[in-house]
């Protein structure tokens, strides 16, 4: 193989990205300027489908890795992906086209250099998922912060220069003290290639300080409970598109972080520090669950599930076993289509009457049959339920979590009947109950763009509800060779 | 054909579902009940190849998750346990779809009620066909999701909402516990297949678990566990408190969902799992308690109700307490008999009720009926039928079941036993009174209702009448003739083979004959009682409920349980989340994170630029200052 399938997919979307740029200005030009960038995504959506065939599933070694010398003895760009970061790289390429449909209904002003800003980001973010060398890996991982932060502060709502600056300091700080550690361990071992890092190990003595430094850029991003106040606030204010990549990809960064650098890297600090990851994960499983009841705003309660829904995430992640950790992934991947059609689904109804209070609503299930049906259908799969995507994720993560501590997983548990309680609250105070707001009678149902991307998220939430056997497949090896290597070096003391 | 059972009520509720629109009403109605229908004779079928020639089988039809050690198949089995249910399920099923034509002929969304009801028949399929805990919890949520849709059907309707949500979610309180007993089987065997399960039980029976400082049992553990799920679903005290307010839906739902399959799925479970619970006898000691409880419970509460549902419904949470107590002395198979007999005459009271309750148009009080017996001859005397079986009169179907639970609970022996007998022989008198209590109410006596005319009540169209008369037959017929098969006396059991599981054989003896009498002969002389009480001389009734004012409210209040967990549970829910939310997150975390930083950057800022005044004998002041401070300090050195 010599086609340099990553870096494509890495570098596709900012061509894309480059060419809006230099035919921008406009304002004719806004049909083309949609399909230009739609036409990239989607022929990099098609190219990750193609990378996913190729993909050798029965190894756990790195697949269609490319290395170049960018700095002589110090920066290698070393790409490539395993079963752990494949699926993301999909669940990056799947969304993106979906954000770039979804933006004629909402993005009114600046429309391409929205869409620049978009397809910047997912060249980033694809680039997080696929770096084997720490500090590209910090680059594209910092790097996506900045089209996120102008999408919140150029085209969110009132608060949005507030809410830009609270995600930007946030994610920052803790990002910072990575940048140190990273630097550590380039001193410590002369490398910061990830792939003779995981041969040769850390140094046990560092392991805890540069484990802590990792955690709190990531717990961030996460976020993990008690950082996690800036993802209502920027869900909030974000536009539709903008809340879709923060919780579809965004925040899939951190767990893939802690899976491929926590576990991996510092399995002695990992162990220590497990029972701080299962205490935050619980606290945020229940805090936000019970938070997340009393929202009156439709998008802060969903972005407060979102929090639950990663506490569940980091819990399974720690738990190091088999089912833990396939669970977790398998919830991201989850949670990145249900959480991304659930802000769509507000963003369908926001676009309509201009308000996210959830008492505007009320009894509008017989106006807009086939939006309720649809957001009936992500209700549920937030929710857990049987027979889609989120219950196969949460199950396993129970169960991993059983395994390993009785304890953790009883009270994970009850956070289930509380996420029952707000999302079907929700969902009857929005569509069921008697008309009282007669606006909104106008109110028309969806739209063939509409129709189109909800349905694009329903297909893969039911399917892999129902047989997630192609998710567990891609990811069984890569995690069981992760687990082992665990073990291994944690026996072995390295 | 095995697996078109449980792929045509699939198919007949995509159909209507999506399709409902395209194809009309009538289409759609007459294409679900006809795919059920099949099934359902695919199942008599396969009932009666299990019965005749021993067929048992187990079909995988997919992988569904494979994670590791963990190995779950969409599956199919077939043993003499399931092949009674499907029955059960199905021919249920198709007589509530037929019905429903023409209970919701006024109703303007018939496709979507259809697809539903099909809907839940899948789900239920899934359930009682399963080889494994995982797809078995899958039937268990679904059922509990097509439950919500239907009782929360009439959308508009506030209180349906209400109860649709309260249903889902107390279910969920269940589902956790029954979650958790599979993640500890999966803990102690490494698989949730039955088969398998089932197997290795005996090895671990001496395992404690620590949790918490406890020591636990693990096989105590997991049938506690388990059984939380089935108080969850089978409305057992404590958790029972959706079902009566889960008759906000239609009737036909009430009938098939929450009085012949659904609830009864607890029941099943604790069945199915009789070689996991044959090792507990701690689990189940505490299954005949909370059993007999809630058989008591629910008859006191359904004694002075006045809704027309709400009355069967409290009379089927008190049913399933019988079936409970039944599997907790050991007679499991008495419990599935008791399932099946109890699916035709509840079904068939439900369906009754759902009768005259078109007649009156909506109205569902019982005070607001009565006097109409001869305007509705067949509803009437069918609901005779049910009322008669359900309180166990010789020889109609709850007889044989109900009797031989409280036999069985008798000659278990031991102390919960006796007192199970006890609480189930009053309970049948209860039982007994209010059943006749609705039936004097509503059908005899004067006509109570203002709002409607005499003459306006009219008997329910033959389309509704005919499920009623074949539910009827059941009821007549099905305790008698299946007796034999389900809990024959003689000798080996041969029909349940190894689908049920006794550790010790259940005991052949009889006992004595003024204890098997004792109960007919109550049941009986009930009907007078209640006939004097109810109709005769009413102001007995008053007078009773007039002195014993504090009891009278405490039952009609339901026990209070609704106010309990709303001071228990529902505000302190409320308020704890506000409390973290604008407390903790807003005042702490923000108050001292990011907000406090920055304004206290801020105000660090503006003393800082208070130095910056642009003022050079300012500047030279201060450099003034620092040269001589310097200076002073190299001197005194």
């Amino acid at each position: 193989m010599n086609f340099p399938i990553l870096s494509s997919l890495i570098l596709l979307p900012s061509i894309g990205a480059l060419f809006l740029f230099f035919t921008r200005g406009n304002k004719k030009n806004n049909f083309t300027t949609k399909y230009v960038a739609l036409f990239t995504s989607a022929v990099n959506f098609f190219l990750s489908i193609y990378l996913w065939i190729l993909f050798d599933p029965s190894t756990s070694n790195f697949q269609f890795v490319e290395e170049r010398i960018w700095i002589e003895d110090f920066i290698n760009y070393k790409v490539g992906v395993d079963g752990i970061s494949i699926l993301f790289i999909l669940l990056t390429t799947f969304i993106t086209p979906l954000c770039i449909i979804s933006v004629n209904n909402s993005i009114k002003e600046r429309l391409s250099e929205f869409l620049i800003a978009v397809l910047i980001m997912e060249s980033f973010m694809i680039g997080v998922f696929c770096s084997l060398d720490l500090v590209i890996f910090y680059l594209f991982f910092e790097a996506g912060l900045i089209p996120m932060f102008l999408i919140i502060g150029i085209w969110g709502g009132a608060r949005r220069v507030y809410s830009a600056f609270k995600f930007f300091l946030y994610t920052l700080l803790g990002s910072v003290l990575m940048l140190v550690a990273i630097i550590t361990i380039y001193w410590l071992n002369g490398t910061t290639d990830v792939v003779e890092l995981y041969n040769s190990g850390i140094d046990i003595k560092y392991q805890n300080l540069l484990w802590l430094a990792f955690f709190s850029s990531f717990a961030v991003k996460t976020p993990m409970w008690p950082v996690h106040t800036w993802l209502p606030d920027a869900h909030v204010e974000a536009p539709t598109a903008g809340s879709v990549l923060l919780a579809a990809i965004l925040l899939k960064m951190a767990g893939y972080g802690f899976i491929r650098f926590s576990l991996g890297l510092f399995p002695t600090a990992s162990e220590i520090f497990t029972p701080l990851i299962y205490t935050l994960s619980v606290i945020a499983i229940i805090f936000t669950s019970f938070i997340a009841l009393m929202q009156e705003d439709m998008k802060k309660l969903i972005a407060y599930s979102s929090v639950a829904h990663m506490g569940y995430v980091t819990l399974g992640i720690f738990t190091i076993q088999q089912q833990g950790i396939e669970g977790s992934i398998i919830q991201m991947i989850s949670h990145g289509l249900v959480s991304a059609a659930l802000f769509l689904c507000v963003g369908v109804v926001y676009d309509r009457m201009h308000s996210r209070l959830i008492n505007t609503y009320g009894g509008i299930v017989s106006i807009i049959p086939k939006y309720s049906i649809l957001f009936m259908l992500f209700t549920l799969a937030a929710l857990g339920l049987p027979g889609t995507s989120g219950f196969v994720g949460e199950f396993l993560i129970l169960m991993g979590a059983f395994k390993d501590n009785f304890l953790v997983a009883v009270i994970a548990s009850i956070g289930v009947i509380i996420g029952a309680a707000y999302m079907l609250w929700l969902y009857k105070r929005v569509v069921f109950g008697k008309l009282v707001n007669t606006n909104l009678r106008q109110m028309f149902d969806l739209n063939r763009s509409e129709l189109f991307i909800l349905s694009c998220l329903a297909v893969p939430t039911l399917f892999f509800g129902f047989y997630p056997d192609p998710l567990i497949n891609t990811i069984e090896v890569s995690i069981s060779d992760l687990i082992n290597q665990y073990n291994f070096k944690l026996a072995s003391q390295i | 054909m095995e697996i078109s059972i449980i792929a045509l009520p699939l198919i007949a509720s995509i159909i209507s579902g999506f399709f409902g629109k395209f194809i009309g009403d009538r289409n759609s109605e007459i294409i679900t009940s006809l795919l059920v229908s099949i099934s359902a004779i695919f199942s008599s079928l396969v009932f009666y190849e299990v019965i005749i020639n021993q067929y048992q089988e187990n079909i995988i039809i997919a992988t569904w998750i494979s994670s590791g050690s963990l190995e779950v198949n969409w599956s199919m089995k077939i043993d003499p346990l399931s092949s009674v249910m499907l029955v059960v399920v199905t021919s249920v099923s198709a007589l509530v779809h037929i019905y429903s034509i023409g209970y919701m002929s006024h109703d303007p969304h018939k496709p979507r009620f259809m697809a539903y009801l099909s809907l839940f028949t899948f789900a239920m399929l899934m359930l009682v066909t399963s080889d494994n805990f995982i797809q078995l919890f899958f039937g268990w949520e679904g059922v509990g999701l097509c439950s919500y849709f239907l009782i929360g059907f009439w959308f508009k309707k506030e209180s349906a909402n209400k109860a649709a949500i309260k249903a889902f979610v107390v279910n969920r309180v269940g589902d956790f516990g029954f979650a958790l007993g599979i993640f500890l089987i999966f803990y102690l065997f490494g698989t949730v297949n039955y088969s398998e399960v089932f197997n290795q039980i005996s090895n671990i029976t001496d395992k404690n678990l620590l949790f918490l400082g406890i020591k636990f049992n693990s096989v105590d553990l997991i049938c506690l566990l388990l059984f939380i799920g089935a108080m969850g679903k089978s409305a057992q005290i404590l958790l029972h408190t959706w079902l009566p307010d889960a008759m906000e839906g239609p009737t036909p739902v009430s009938a098939l969902i929450h009085a012949a399959t659904m609830v009864t799925a607890g029941v099943f479970l604790v069945v199915r799992c009789s070689p996991i619970y044959e090792y507990s006898e701690l689990a189940l000691n505490v299954i005949t308690v909370v059993g007999m409880s809630t058989a008591f419970f629910a008859a006191t509460v359904a004694l002075v109700q006045n809704d027309i549902k709400k009355i069967i419904a409290y009379s089927t949470c008190s049913q399933l307490g019988y079936m409970f107590f039944a599997t907790g002395v050991g007679a499991y198979n008495v419990a599935m008999f008791h399932l099946f007999t109890h699916a035709f005459f509840k079904a068939l009271l439900f369906l009754g009720s759902g009768s005259v309750i078109h007649a009156f148009k909506d109205e569902q009080n019982i005070n607001y009926m009565g006097g109409v017996w001869k305007k509705l001859p067949y509803t009437y005397s069918l609901m005779i039928i049910g009322t008669l079986a359900l309180t166990g009169f010789p020889f109609l179907s709850g007889f044989y079941s109900k009797d031989a639970i409280i036999e069985f609970a008798y000659l278990r022996g031991n102390t919960a036993g006796y007192y199970a007998a006890g609480i189930g022989i009053f309970t049948a008198f209860l039982t007994s009174i209010y059943s006749w209590r609705l039936i004097f109410k509503t059908f005899h006596g004067e006509y109570n209702n203002k709002e409607i005319k005499l003459d306006e009540t009219h008997e329910s169209p033959i389309v509704m009448l005919i499920p009623l008369f074949l539910l009827s037959i059941g009821a007549l017929f099905a305790g008698f003739l299946f007796k034999e098969l389900f809990i024959g006396y003689e000798g080996q059991n041969n029909f349940w083979r190894d689908s049920i599981f006794f550790l010790k054989p259940l005991s052949t003896d009889h006992p004595p004959l003024w204890f098997l009498l004792l109960t007919p002969i109550l049941v009986t002389l009930s009907i007078p009682l209640s006939y004097y009480l109810f109709l005769k001389n009413k102001s007995l009734s008053e007078q009773i409920a007039n002195i014993n004012k504090p009891l009278y409210h405490f039952l009609l209040n339901k026990w209070y349980f609704d106010e309990l967990y709303d001071v228990l549970f529902v505000k302190p829910s409320k308020k704890l989340g506000l409390f973290l939310w604008k407390f903790f997150d807003i005042k702490i975390i923000d108050g001292f994170g990011p907000d406090g930083i920055s304004t206290m950057i801020k105000k660090f800022s503006v003393r800082a630029n208070k130095f910056q005044s642009g003022y050079i004998y300012q500047y030279a002041f201060v450099m003034l200052l620092g040269f001589s401070a310097l200076l002073t300090f190299l001197i005194v050195k």
